[in-house]
């Protein structure tokens, strides 16, 4: 019996930027990087999902409103539904939200400038599909980069989320005390990252893309990459 | 601008010798669009004439050299059949009115010219200069073109990985605003003049972003003018749209991996005139121009509009007509309009139609290569420094450790970390140093190798001698790559300057240009492109003579990289070279004695060469733990950023004969601050002797304690904070 | 018949707004010290081809709803249009 490679496809919007670095990481973590173009409505059979960062549409309108309503998003919206393992990073995370896959949204950093900087966060869950490697209350560093990703959400919104453990990560010190200070955008409860209640879709600002190769930062990303195509190669044997 | 009554062609900046050369070529007088087009052609910001006859004296080869100056960008071999591009553009006129659009089209402009030469940008450095931070004005000024830099370049999907940022008064009108892009091709896949076949009928397509009326005049007018006339330069300032910008990046490497192009120029200053006139020559042919074709956002645009329009986000490719259909197949799958709006002919001519007339007719070669070349006057200042103005000279009495600390907080010396956290270093995935370090290391995707960064301009230096400081500027350049470990291999450069109508300023840029050539040439370091910007002034104030040296360096092996900090603790610290008392022109004198005075310190070049190979061999024996150059604030800054950064103190005795502060402040050239693990001392020890090089033993690096024996003694961590805090606080923020 | 409208979009009241609170901040500085509750939103202006204004109002609604806004945290207001001359 042949073990299988993970096929994690990686979609790329007008202004995606980090969809090279996204495919790169999945190929360096051992899995099968698969470019998706935004205007197709193909998925190509992969058994993994990422919505890369960047600046979709020049974040114009805001942030990930024009690509949450690209084509391709139907066929993103199908394979969620069945289960399938689906990523948002940064911008990706911003069009999950827009396109109403994940609860919430992302508006401007309280300090209203870009901030680029790594940061430490707290797993809150292992409950998904990228922290199925992962102990709750770990601490991993991942940096972020961005102009707008201080998470908000409605006070109804945000007791349901609390209330039923939706968030998947929070910034935190290294020692994983969620303070003040270790938040970088000013998000609600520290809130990094979010999934959707069952789990298979996840939203963080943070770039474990970003996070896997030694020689230029922290290795945060990598246990997060490797519950990904952990939680593809299930899907794709199930 | 100037009075309705003023003759047409003094109103677009053209003197009237200029207006009788053209009537000479044209042997006739110059139609409306014509004179627009010669006017911008001609300007100093397009045809270089009054620094030609001195930029000619460069050196500009070298065996690694597969093009210099006069492309769009320049470029080097740098082996595994891969070629760097890169070069560094001035927008500091723009910025001064509109920093954050002067500083985004500056990145946009630059990032163009390394995309037209076929290479994916990979890197953005910005040396900047502002008046100092106490004036409000400055202030703004700073956070505009920060943020304008970090919103395009963060936007495009390039990392800025490095820069600087420097204060002096005459800046304050005036702040200089340089941005340097590098880029990544196969060699064999250069787009140059000479690298494609353009054929007689192969069509011109304008893709991109539509033309309006952005920037009209702004060549000819912003940069040869001094900023008296205020508010009325507004409409000469263009936007930017990053997202188009990204859209072009991948489009236009998509036209030219596929081979799709017979050439391919990106539009800037003078727009279309100059992009279709420049494309018409390399081809070694004529143009057909047609400006009915040229998609417009505007309505009623005249033919001098459309024919000078500095919109962004545009480029010229030269189409053979049976791959234009695939041309535009691949600009509509991002989104990207275009249109043919030219064809290339027989003969020198171009010839442009609007609304069925022909608006101009003019020689290609007369407006791209036949620029009045301008021998300006030169004139060495009256006063020769006093020598009883050396700084050196002057005693101090003062506290050292209070010196330190002002050194420390000094703008030119604290930490810019509030700048470059607002830059994405990240993406692309191959820094390894960024901001913060003496140069930036980008590794080469597919090899072991990385490319080394560095810009340096030395303005103080150069306000007293101008020779002298531009010989610094480019020693420092190739000193901060050394350090890393990396082997400077060429340079690019952007030298801003005053107004050269003036005999001062022109004799300023010739010993510039003097020095840069001097250093070039003896640390093998050929200048591969670059930009001028003059008419830095304003009412009597100019810039100092600020040539900015941008260096490119290679690590064969980015493993063996140094850093700049103290990375443990028990590493023998030593100082290479050797400190004269030379006070002139330093961050201590500046800051500490409120004077800048005196002479530059020397700099001797076979010195400064064998520090260099030394650093290099070192680095590739993997003997040295930490390299960090002597630069501002002298020997007493370099050792206490390199425990900054490491995050380890270090005990020291500086044992010379000079007064402490000299020893300490001094900024004497060719000098570096190593940290060495005790195994290898020996070793390298009789390796810098083989070199030439002086190498003291200072003492050693360990704990939380910063210590200069007989002298003072302090803590990492308290050092840290006044090196933070020094420009968030000068801006009224949170740390 | 072509009808101008125009959309105002503004954030949820309660929600952060760091925008609207930086021009607070600044107002003071620009002799303004007497301003509070500063709120930062968007502008939509567009031309609709319709029948008539309701089947064209009903069409800005559905625009501003499903792409303008986004209703997990903004609301939105059309404004009355104006008739522009038919045709271009």
């Amino acid at each position: 019996m042949t073990i299988a490679t993970p096929r994690v496809g990686v979609i790329t919007f007008p202004g995606s930027l980090d969809d090279r670095d996204a495919l790169r990481a999945v190929e360096t973590m051992g899995g099968e990087g698969v470019d998706l173009w935004h205007a197709d409505h193909d998925l190509r059979g992969v058994d993994a999902v990422v919505l890369p960062g960047g600046f979709s549409y020049g974040d114009y309108l805001r942030c990930g409103a024009i690509a949450g309503h690209a084509p391709i998003l139907d066929e993103v919206r199908s394979f969620a539904d069945r289960g399938g393992p689906v990523l948002g990073i940064c911008n990706g995370f911003q069009i999950l939200c827009e396109a109403g896959l994940l609860p919430g949204a992302l508006i401007r950093n309280a300090s209203l400038r870009f901030i680029c900087v790594d940061v430490f966060l707290r797993v809150e869950t292992s409950q998904t599909t990228i922290t199925s490697e992962l102990v709750p209350g770990e601490v991993v560093e991942i940096p972020v980069k961005h102009g707008e990703g201080q998470y908000v959400a409605t006070t109804e919104q945000l007791r349901r989320i609390e209330d039923e453990g939706l968030v998947v990560f929070r910034y935190a010190d290294a020692r994983g005390e969620v303070t003040e200070r270790a938040n970088p955008n000013g998000s609600l409860d520290n809130i990094a990252g979010v999934r959707s209640t069952a789990g298979n879709v996840v939203g963080l600002m943070p770039h474990p893309e970003h996070a896997v190769d030694p020689d230029v930062g922290p290795t945060g990303g990598q246990p997060l990459i490797a519950s990904l195509l952990a939680s593809a190669l299930a899907g794709a044997s199930a | 601008m100037s009075a309705s009554d003023e003759p047409r062609h003094r109103q677009l900046g053209l003197a009237d010798d200029e207006l009788e050369r053209i009537r000479a070529t044209l042997t006739r007088d110059p139609r409306p669009a014509e004179l627009a087009m010669y006017a911008a052609m001609w300007s100093e910001h397009c045809s270089y004439k009054s620094s030609k006859l001195h930029l000619k004296t460069l050196p500009t080869e070298g065996d690694a050299v597969l093009v210099g100056p006069g492309q769009d960008a320049g470029a080097v071999d740098v082996g595994d059949g891969m070629a760097v591009v890169f070069k560094m553009e001035s927008h500091s006129h723009p910025s001064a009115i509109e920093p954050y659009q002067g500083a985004a089209t500056g990145v946009g402009g630059i990032v163009r010219d390394i995309v037209s030469m076929g290479a994916r940008p990979v890197a953005l450095l910005d040396p900047l200069m502002f008046g100092p931070l106490t004036e409000p004005r400055n202030r703004w000024l700073l956070e505009g073109v920060v943020a304008g830099i970090g919103g395009y370049g963060n936007c495009i999907g390039v990392p800025t990985v490095g820069g600087e940022i420097r204060f002096a008064e005459p800046h304050s009108a005036n702040p200089t605003v340089d941005v340097m892009c590098v880029g990544l091709a196969e060699a064999d896949a250069l787009v140059t003049g000479t690298s494609l076949t353009p054929h007689v009928g192969s069509l011109m397509v304008l893709y991109g972003a539509t033309t309006g009326r952005d920037g009209i005049g702004g060549v000819s007018v912003l940069a040869s003018a001094t900023l008296d006339e205020g508010d009325d330069a507004r409409p000469s300032v263009q936007i930017g749209d990053p997202f188009a910008e990204k859209l072009l990046i991948e489009a236009s490497l998509e036209l030219i991996s596929g081979g799709l192009l017979e050439g391919l120029q990106d539009l800037g200053g003078a727009g279309i005139t100059c992009a279709v006139s420049e494309s018409a020559v390399r081809a070694g042919m004529g143009a057909r121009l047609d400006l009915d074709a040229v998609p417009l956002r505007e309505q009623g645009m005249e033919a001098f509009e459309i024919l000078t329009s500095e919109s962004q986000e545009r480029m010229l490719a030269i189409v053979h007509r049976s791959r234009l259909d695939e041309v535009r197949a691949v600009c509509e799958r991002w989104g990207l309009q275009t249109a043919v709006i030219a064809e290339l002919v027989e003969g020198d001519m171009v010839s442009v139609t609007h609304r069925g007339e022909v608006v101009a007719e003019v020689p290609a070669t007369s407006l791209v290569d036949e620029a009045p070349v301008y021998d300006r006057p030169r004139a060495a200042p009256a006063a020769v420094p006093d020598p009883v103005d050396d700084p050196a000279l002057l005693p101090y009495e003062g506290d050292l450790l209070d010196a330190l600390e002002a050194i420390l907080a000094a703008p030119n010396v604290a930490s810019k970390r509030w700048v470059w956290q607002q830059y994405d270093s990240v993406v692309q995935g191959q820094t390894v140093t960024g901001s913060g370090s003496d140069a930036a290391i980008v590794r080469v995707p597919g090899s072991m190798k990385a490319l080394a960064l560095s810009t340096d301009g030395k303005g103080r230096f150069g306000a007293l001698d101008p020779y002298l400081g531009a010989m610094h500027a480019v020693a420092e350049a190739a000193r901060n790559v050394a350090v890393s470990g990396a082997r400077p291999l060429a340079i690019t450069n952007c030298l801003n300057f005053g107004n050269p109508e003036r005999p001062l300023v022109m004799w300023q840029f010739a010993e510039s240009i003097r020095g840069m050539r001097d250093a070039c040439l003896a640390l093998d370091t050929p200048v591969t492109g670059g930009n001028v910007s003059f008419y830095n002034e304003s009412g009597d104030s100019a810039i100092w003579p600020t040539p900015v040296v941008g260096m490119l360096g290679l690590l064969d092996d980015h493993r063996l990289g140094v850093p700049s900090g103290f990375p443990e603790a028990g590493l023998a610290v030593y100082l290479l070279g050797e400190t004269f008392p030379e006070l002139g022109g330093s961050e201590f004198a500046e800051t500490v004695l409120g004077v800048v005075a005196g002479r530059p310190p020397e700099l001797d070049l076979d010195r400064e060469r064998a520090l260099h190979a030394l650093l290099i061999e070192a680095a590739s024996m993997d003997a040295i733990a930490s390299a960090h150059d002597c630069g501002d604030g002298g020997l007493a800054i370099a050792l206490v950023e390199s425990a900054i950064e490491g995050g380890h103190g270090f005990a020291v005795t500086v044992a010379t004969d000079l007064p402490d502060h000299v020893a300490l402040f001094s900024e004497s050239a060719s000098r570096a601050v190593v940290g060495v693990a005790l195994e290898h001392e020996g070793g390298f020890v009789d390796l810098a002797a083989s070199h030439g090089v002086p190498a003291t033993r200072l003492g050693e690096t360990g704990g939380p304690r910063v210590v200069f024996a007989g002298s003072f003694e302090t803590t990492v961590a308290y050092l840290r904070e006044i090196h933070e805090a020094a420009i968030p606080s000068l801006l009224g923020e949170a740390v | 018949m072509r009808y101008r409208f125009e959309v105002l979009v503004t954030l949820k009241p309660g929600l952060a707004d760091p925008q609207g609170k930086a021009v607070e901040a600044s107002l003071p500085a620009i002799g303004f010290a007497n301003v509070t509750d500063v709120h930062v939103g968007r502008h939509v202006g567009l031309d609709v081809e319709a029948t008539s204004e309701p089947e064209a109002r009903a069409q800005v609604e559905e625009i501003a709803r499903r792409l303008l806004s986004n209703p997990v945290i903004e609301d939105f207001r059309v404004l009355e249009p104006a008739e522009t001359d038919a045709g271009s």
